[in-house]
């Protein structure tokens, strides 16, 4: 389909652009002078003024492992947030809980379970797969350190952002 | 020669270069990011030191410590020369610029000579140089490009300029830059050339071959110290490259703050021939006591930050011109609208003179 663009003529003061010209002037110029009179309020001064209280529910921080009301940890080191993560960013050494321990019945753990934030894309892979609700990303997302080490959490900083989770499902409790 | 003229003329040389164009130059890059920053309803640098102030410092410092390299295709020395003949035109036409009137009987003017403003626009075409050599040196697809477009530029609208101002000289009679501003003093500044004698029709008839002349010459500025709209060559690095693509650290620096110098430059060369220069109604010059002298300085000032505000209002304003509109432009309409503006003052001339 051919259209034709309408090309109107401009009669002679369109066509000197001074009257365009200073019009758009004109407007720049009110931009100018509400920010000086301070009728702006468009810039958030970050560390000041931060927006943590309107972050949705939804919002996609820094992840953390959650213990239940029973203080129990509630990973079971089955590796599926390991094996999942787009930039291999969690590491996990299983270990086996001894017979004689409370939850005998779960029979692993994570012995250790390092998420190095450099590579976290805080994508929330890791918490839609895990089968037993135990990771689950936070609303922190301001994660510094001075050095490649410091940025790799450890499974006490885990536990510490995680805090206990109320509301998950308890599959290995005894049944009724 | 006069050690009494030699001893004021390096301290007017020291005072006016390194107290007052350098700093300006640096500050005028933090005015231009704050006045950016305003039109586009945000604010600008405002952490380092009380309101950001300090933010030329640390671009300074980090200008200086950024890796300063030499690319192995590059010739080393036209690589290493055309920085500083970008800078050298701008700093060196501040000399025949009157910022002041005198002060303590030292006329305030480094150099004045009596072919001002030619002086002015032989200093100008050497702006040239510093681009296309910086352009050709890099031995780049991309700053060869952007060095003769702007080359090129910069010739078509220095014909303009040339002939945009002759008007004023017409009026004034000689071509030295403090007769210029003493006329406008006792006439009227020419940008409304019937204050003070309200009565002459002349004068008012006069007004508009003076503000053509002061639009013409304030776009040829614009276009030749490569600012919006007329910034292509620097707009290609947005896009692709420029003429100081391949340049680093000090180096670029120098390209950057010598764009900043020139637009001081140009603006100081407005002030002193459209806007009376140094002179206030109701101020009188520094020969009645050095605190008005003072003052003079300080109103030259003031105008020239005034018109420096107005080059970055328009920076932000404007779309930016193509190329063929931009030489279509300088060629074909500056050019015949200078011209015909010459032959109406002179028409003008002898009635107001009578």
């Amino acid at each position: 389909m051919t259209i034709t663009v309408p090309r109107p003529k401009l009669n002679w003061r369109e066509r000197l652009y001074l009257p365009a010209i200073v019009a758009g002037l004109a407007i720049t110029f009110k931009h100018f002078k509400n920010l000086l009179l301070g009728r702006t309020k468009v810039t958030m001064q970050y560390p000041e003024q931060k927006w943590d209280t309107n972050l949705p529910d939804y919002y996609r921080g820094a992840p953390a492992l959650v213990r239940d009301e029973d203080g129990r940890v509630r990973c079971v080191a089955c590796q599926l947030c390991e094996f999942i993560c787009p930039p291999r960013a969690i590491k996990i050494i299983p270990g086996e809980i001894p017979s004689e321990d409370r939850f005998a019945k779960v029979e692993k753990y994570p012995e250790a379970f390092d998420i190095d934030m450099i590579r976290c894309i805080f994508c929330g892979m890791c918490e839609e797969v895990c089968p037993e609700q135990a990771i689950f990303l936070r609303k922190d997302y301001a994660i510094t350190g001075y050095t490649r080490a410091d940025m790799v959490h450890h499974k006490e900083k885990l536990l510490e952002i995680g805090g206990v989770m109320h509301g998950v499902v308890l599959k290995w409790n005894k049944k009724k | 020669m006069d050690s009494f003229f030699v001893i004021t003329s390096l301290l007017k040389i020291v005072g006016i270069l390194f107290i007052v164009i350098l700093p300006m130059v640096s500050y005028a890059v933090y005015a231009e990011r704050k006045v950016s920053a305003a039109i586009q309803d945000r604010l600008g640098p405002n952490r380092v030191g009380p309101a950001g102030l300090l933010q030329p410092i640390a671009d300074m410092f980090k200008l200086l410590l950024k890796e300063d390299f030499t690319p192995r295709a590059a010739n080393t020395f036209y690589y290493w020369l055309a920085p500083c003949l970008a800078v050298m035109p701008a700093i060196i036409t501040i000399a025949v610029v009157p910022f002041g009137s005198t002060l303590f009987g030292v006329p305030m003017v480094i150099a004045d000579v009596n072919v001002g403003i030619l002086f002015v626009f032989a200093i100008a075409s050497l702006g040239v140089y510093g681009i296309v050599i910086g352009g050709w040196a890099s031995n780049s697809k991309y700053p060869f490009l952007g060095g003769i477009r702007s080359s090129a530029q910069m010739l078509s609208y220095e014909l303009s300029l040339g002939l945009a101002v002759i008007p004023v000289f017409l009026l004034v009679g000689n071509l030295r830059l403090t007769s210029v501003v003493r006329y406008q003093i006792e006439h009227g500044w020419f940008i409304a050339p019937f204050i003070g004698d309200w009565t002459n029709p002349w004068k008012w008839l006069l007004a508009i071959p003076m503000i053509v002349s002061f639009l013409v010459f304030t776009i040829a500025i614009f276009a030749e110290t490569n600012r919006l709209p007329f910034d292509l060559p620097e707009a290609e690095q947005e896009l692709a490259g420029g003429y100081n693509t391949e340049y680093s650290s000090m180096k670029f620096s120098l390209y950057f703050l010598g764009e900043y110098a020139a637009m001081i430059t140009g603006s100081a060369v407005i002030v002193t021939l459209f806007f009376g220069g140094w002179h206030f109604p109701a101020i009188p010059d520094g020969s009645h006591g050095w605190i008005f002298g003072l003052i003079n300085i300080a109103v030259f000032f003031a105008k020239v930050a005034i018109i420096i505000f107005f080059f970055m209002w328009v920076r932000w304003t404007l779309p930016r011109f193509r190329y063929d509109q931009l030489m279509r432009l300088g060629w074909l309409f500056f050019f015949e609208i200078a011209l015909v503006n010459i032959f109406i003052v002179a028409a003008i001339l002898p009635f107001i003179q009578s």
